[in-house]
This record gives structure tokens, C-alpha cells and sequence, in this order.
């Protein structure tokens, strides 16, 4: 640290500046607050601050019944919510004991990793932002929006999706969402090649973000760090591989890791991952064109208890219109039992843990937030670094403030 | 060889006999119950063992059963071994009266926002821990939300003159 005039004995002012980084700041991407003790530019503490946008997701889920939790789900990591609400589709059906025909699960491995790739892509072009590369940011959101084309075609929305059901999905895909899918799917690469172009080996880019914000693999660990950024630490730890849902195992793709666990690892581990997602995509969407005749058309369980009949049958069948009116009026009970389901979020172990006393609601539900969890490693991590460093650290690290807060 | 429940099972009873009690395998996980005076030892046997090895602190939560009376918060970890991919929950419970449990923050330092959250919400209040204060609700709060005598508003009330909302 450079030596510094010190102040005289007895002075009223301070010798390290206190500086507000948020809540509402163009840099921290979300509303969350840092207080920052600096020397110069130099960190010497930071006190994270969250809660700005809690909405008390866990206290509300306890008053609703199961498909109603599902919209909460988007709102959490808003930047890929198919995969909140997969996630919680996931824990609903392993709660009740549904068996899924292969083809939604290919389906929704399809939209998962779409979701997935939505959200390194922002991630990624944002740490382009914050070290000064607007260009990649504005070039890749227009493929993004090719993503939210295809959930659009699924399921209406694009943001906060609501996608799919209980037991499947609410309709089947249109083949104009495959459509967009083939579309996707040949235009990605090459813009995902173009964009590490701008990055991936360029001067500024490195200079910027290697040996920024590193975390070795054992403090990583002992954070609680999940996803992209503990394999940028070196641990091959994937929910995908280790606890297989939605059967990822009938899929061949590559865990990538880093070593340092910094700025520029995380950056190339998400990249490696889009590229396995792409990858994945093919495998799921070539998949889900092997099914022939009636098999073709299947996109959901034969769960009637849980999902939502057809509205046809519920104008002509005794049996469809009870269980429409037990599903949408919330009358129908849960079995009791407690469950720790997780799914591999964009950002690191999103874990639903349910608690049911056999009631209509459940009465306990708990979201385990990756970033609310691995957030709390922030102040360790910028200490001692420059303010413009925190600052990437900060975006790389993927911080969504409507996960955190739930 | 694998790890698994069984193996588990034992090397704790081994350990800590009976006081280890409530075993059970809920949808394949191994969940047990301890004396709260005990946790951070359970936890310190469960991470120091090299058969044991569970080294990574899923996640941290309470639980509130307003009809056990003496133990109405129940305190719920959830351990991972990454090396042999096996998962357990642990529950200590304690008395909503004096809901004093020993903090896992010098065991895992990612305990420490988890353990603000469930003090924060349940008010269990962790022995040890740095700076337990609130993390998502409001400082001036006094009470704790997700116990369950604070059920969430009735939509039909009638006692709120509330123009905006058309109640």
C-alpha cells in the first residue's frame, strides 16, 4: 500500500474516504448497496448491504397451492427463469412421485440450456461493460432476443416465463418454435465465435480481469460457491452430472474448469459452457425428432390429479371437469414429506427444499439462492484491490438482485 | 466403497451413541435429528472425518412446528460430500422461548448470510456468530415473519380503509 500523509493528531476527519456503491448504481446491475472504506483507490472493507427488493417469497408460498408457486420462481433469477421454474416443476413431480416421458424431459432440457445461455450471455457482455468493451453487450442482445422468440412461441412470455406445468407442458411446441430453434441454432455459433473474438484474447480484456478477483478452491468451497463460478476455481462440482434431473444423463457434454477462480476464468468457463450448451441443444433437439406417430406428440405426464386437463375435456368429461376445478381452485392436497431438490441454475445450485404436512399448501418452502449465498464472499474478495476491479468482480460474479433478495 | 446411508449411520452412532436420534430416509436422504448443544460438534466429526468428509454446507434453514412445545424451530443443514456425491440433513430443534444454537460460521464461512437469514426470519438467535444482525428485512423491525403466528394478510378484511386498493 503507498504510503500516505497522515493526518494530525485530534483531527475531526478521517484518513480513508467512505463511499456509497449503490443501491442504485449503473454498476452493480441490481439494487444492493457496498459501502466501501476506501484509501485512495484502494478497498480496505466492504459492507454489502441486501434486502431492497425483498418480496417474501417463502412467507407467500406457505398461503398458495403448488402450481401458483410457480410464477414466484421467475422472479427470482430473472435473466433465466426456465430454469427457476423448471427447477420447481422438478421438485413438485420428485414430491409426488411423477415419471416423465423422455420427451419432456428432452424438451425441457432444450429450453433449460437456452435459459442458460441467456443468461452467460448477459453475464459475460456485462463484465465486457464494466471493463469498457460496450460493443459485445449491444451485439449479442439481439440474440438473446432470438431466445426469447422461442419461449414467446412456447409459452407467451419472455421474461418471467411461467413456462410449463406440473407434469409437462402447457401445450405442445408449435413447429414454428422449432423453427426459431433451427434458427438459433445455426446463427449462434457463429456470433458466440465472433463475440469471443472480441474477448477472449484481446489485451485490454486480459489485462483487466486476469488476477482479478480470485478465490481459491478451498475458501470457494467453504462460500458455499456453486456453478460457473466455483468450477472457475478448479472444482468440477455440476448438479447436471452429479444429481441428473430432467435426464441430462442420456447427454455427453464437458464440464469446463478453470484454476484461479478470477475475472478471466470465470469469463472462458462461461463461454466453454455455452459452447456445451449448444452442444446439448443438438443432442435434445435431435432427439426429440427420433420420436415417431403418437409418441411425437407427447408433452406431458398422464398425471390427472396434477395437470390441468385439456379445456375440451372439461366441457364433456365428468372426470376432467373435477379435477379442473379441484387444480385451479388449489383443493388438491400434497402428499406429506420433505424434499431437497436441486437443478443447476444459471448461476450455481438453485435448491428447492419443501417441506408438505400433507395440506394443500406446503409448510415450508425454502429457495436456496446461489448468489445469495456466494454474494457474501464479495468483501473478501475486492478487499485490498481498486474500486474499478470491485466493480468487474462484482458483474462477473453474476449477481441478480431479485435472486438474492427472493 | 461407496458411502453410503448405512455406513453413515453407523460411524455417527459409533461417535455419539443414542444422542443421534430420528433416522430416516426421506425420497433417499439420510436425515437425522441432534441435541442442540451438540451440533457444531456433529458438524466438526462430519467434516474432520476422513470417511466422512462432508465439507460443504449446502444450505442453512429453520423450520417453526408452533405445536411442539419446548421445540417449536428446528434448525436444518444440509451437508454435501462432493467427493463421494452424498447428501444429508441434519436438524437440531430448540425452544422458541430461548432459541440459542451454536453458529457454524467458524466452520463455514458461507454460514454466515444463511444464519442472518434464519435469525432474520425466525429469530434464532446463533452463539458465536460475528454480526448477527437482520439481512433482508428492515433493522427496525421486531418481530420475526416466517414464524407462523404471523400468518400472511386475510384478502377479505375489512377493518383497513385503504381507497388505492379498493378495500
Amino acid at each position: 500500500m503507498a504510503e500516505h500523509i497522515l493526518l494530525p493528531e485530534g483531527s475531526i476527519e478521517k484518513q480513508t474516504t467512505t463511499l456509497n456503491l449503490g443501491p442504485t448504481h449503473p454498476a452493480t446491475h441490481g439494487v444492493f448497496q457496498n459501502i466501501l472504506e476506501m484509501d485512495g483507490e484502494r478497498i480496505l472493507k466492504s459492507t454489502s448491504t441486501v434486502g431492497y427488493i425483498h418480496r417474501a417469497f417463502e412467507k407467500i408460498a406457505e398461503r398458495r397451492p403448488l402450481y401458483q408457486i410457480t410464477p414466484l420462481t421467475d422472479r427470482m433469477n430473472y435473466c433465466s427463469s426456465p430454469i427457476n421454474n423448471m427447477g420447481w416443476h422438478i421438485t413438485c413431480e420428485r414430491l409426488l412421485g411423477l415419471t416423465l416421458p423422455k420427451r419432456v424431459d428432452y424438451l425441457r432440457v432444450i429450453i433449460m440450456e437456452l435459459a442458460r445461455i441467456s443468461d452467460h450471455l448477459i453475464c459475460n457482455s456485462i463484465v465486457g461493460v464494466d471493463s469498457g468493451a460496450y460493443t459485445g453487450f449491444l451485439y449479442v442482445m439481439q440474440y438473446r432476443e432470438l431466445i426469447y422468440e422461442i419461449y414467446e412461441e412456447i409459452c407467451g412470455s419472455r421474461l418471467t416465463t411461467n413456462i410449463g406445468r406440473i407434469g409437462g407442458f402447457e401445450r405442445n411446441f408449435t413447429p414454428k418454435a422449432f423453427e426459431k430453434l433451427e434458427k438459433f441454432l445455426k446463427e449462434y455459433p457463429g456470433v458466440l465465435k465472433e463475440f469471443e473474438n472480441l474477448f477472449t484474447r484481446n489485451r485490454i480484456f486480459m489485462d483487466r480481469t486476469i488476477g482479478c478477483g480470485p478465490i481459491s478452491a478451498e475458501r470457494a468451497l467453504n462460500y458455499g460457491f456453486t456453478g460457473p463460478n466455483l468450477r472457475a476455481a478448479g472444482v468440477d462440482y455440476d448438479v447436471r452430472v452429479h444429481t441428473p434431473y430432467s435426464s441430462y444423463e442420456d447427454f455427453d457434454f464437458i464440464v469446463p474448469v478453470g484454476s484461479t477462480g478470477d475475472c478471466y476464468d470465470r469469463f472462458l468457463v462461461r463461454n466453454e459452457e455455452m459452447w456445451q450448451s449448444l452442444s446439448i441443444i443438438e443432442q435434445a433437439y435431435q432427439k426429440v425428432q427420433e420420436f415417431k406417430g403418437a409418441e411425437a406428440e407427447v408433452f406431458h405426464a398422464d398425471a390427472p390429479a396434477y395437470y390441468l386437463p385439456e379445456k375440451k375435456d372439461v366441457y364433456t368429461k365428468m372426470e376432467a371437469l373435477i379435477y379442473h376445478f379441484k387444480i385451479v381452485m388449489g383443493e388438491t392436497a400434497i402428499p406429506a414429506g420433505e424434499i431437497y431438490s436441486a437443478v443447476e441454475g444459471a448461476n450455481g445450485e438453485l435448491g428447492f427444499y419443501l417441506i408438505s404436512d400433507g395440506g394443500r399448501t406446503p409448510y415450508r418452502l425454502h429457495f436456496r439462492r446461489p448468489c445469495f449465498i456466494y454474494y457474501q464472499a464479495f468483501e473478501e474478495l475486492v478487499k485490498g484491490g481498486m474500486l474499478s476491479d470491485a466493480i468487474i468482480t462484482m458483474s462477473s460474479l453474476n449477481l441478480i438482485a431479485g435472486e438474492m433478495d427472493a | 466403497m461407496a458411502l453410503t446411508n448405512d455406513i453413515i449411520q453407523s460411524r455417527l452412532t459409533e461417535k455419539f451413541g443414542d444422542q443421534l436420534t430420528d433416522w430416516h430416509q426421506p425420497y433417499g436422504m439420510l436425515t437425522f435429528t441432534g441435541p442442540k448443544e451438540l451440533n457444531l460438534k456433529v458438524l466438526q466429526f462430519l467434516y474432520d472425518d476422513d470417511e466422512l468428509k462432508f465439507r460443504f454446507l449446502t444450505d442453512l434453514q429453520a423450520v417453526h412446528y408452533p405445536d411442539d412445545k419446548g421445540k417449536e424451530l428446528a434448525v436444518v443443514y444440509h451437508l454435501h460430500n462432493l467427493v463421494d456425491n452424498v447428501r444429508i440433513r441434519f436438524k437440531v430443534f430448540t425452544d422458541v422461548e430461548k432459541p440459542d444454537v451454536f453458529s457454524a460460521t467458524s466452520l463455514f464461512s458461507g454460514a454466515n448470510w444463511m444464519e442472518r437469514e434464519t435469525y432474520d426470519f425466525f429469530g434464532v438467535n446463533f452463539i458465536g456468530h460475528p454480526n448477527l444482525i437482520r439481512v433482508l428485512n428492515v433493522e427496525e423491525m421486531d418481530y420475526f415473519p416466517m414464524r407462523k403466528q404471523y400468518p400472511l394478510e386475510e384478502q377479505t378484511r375489512v377493518d383497513k380503509d385503504d381507497e388505492m386498493f379498493g378495500r
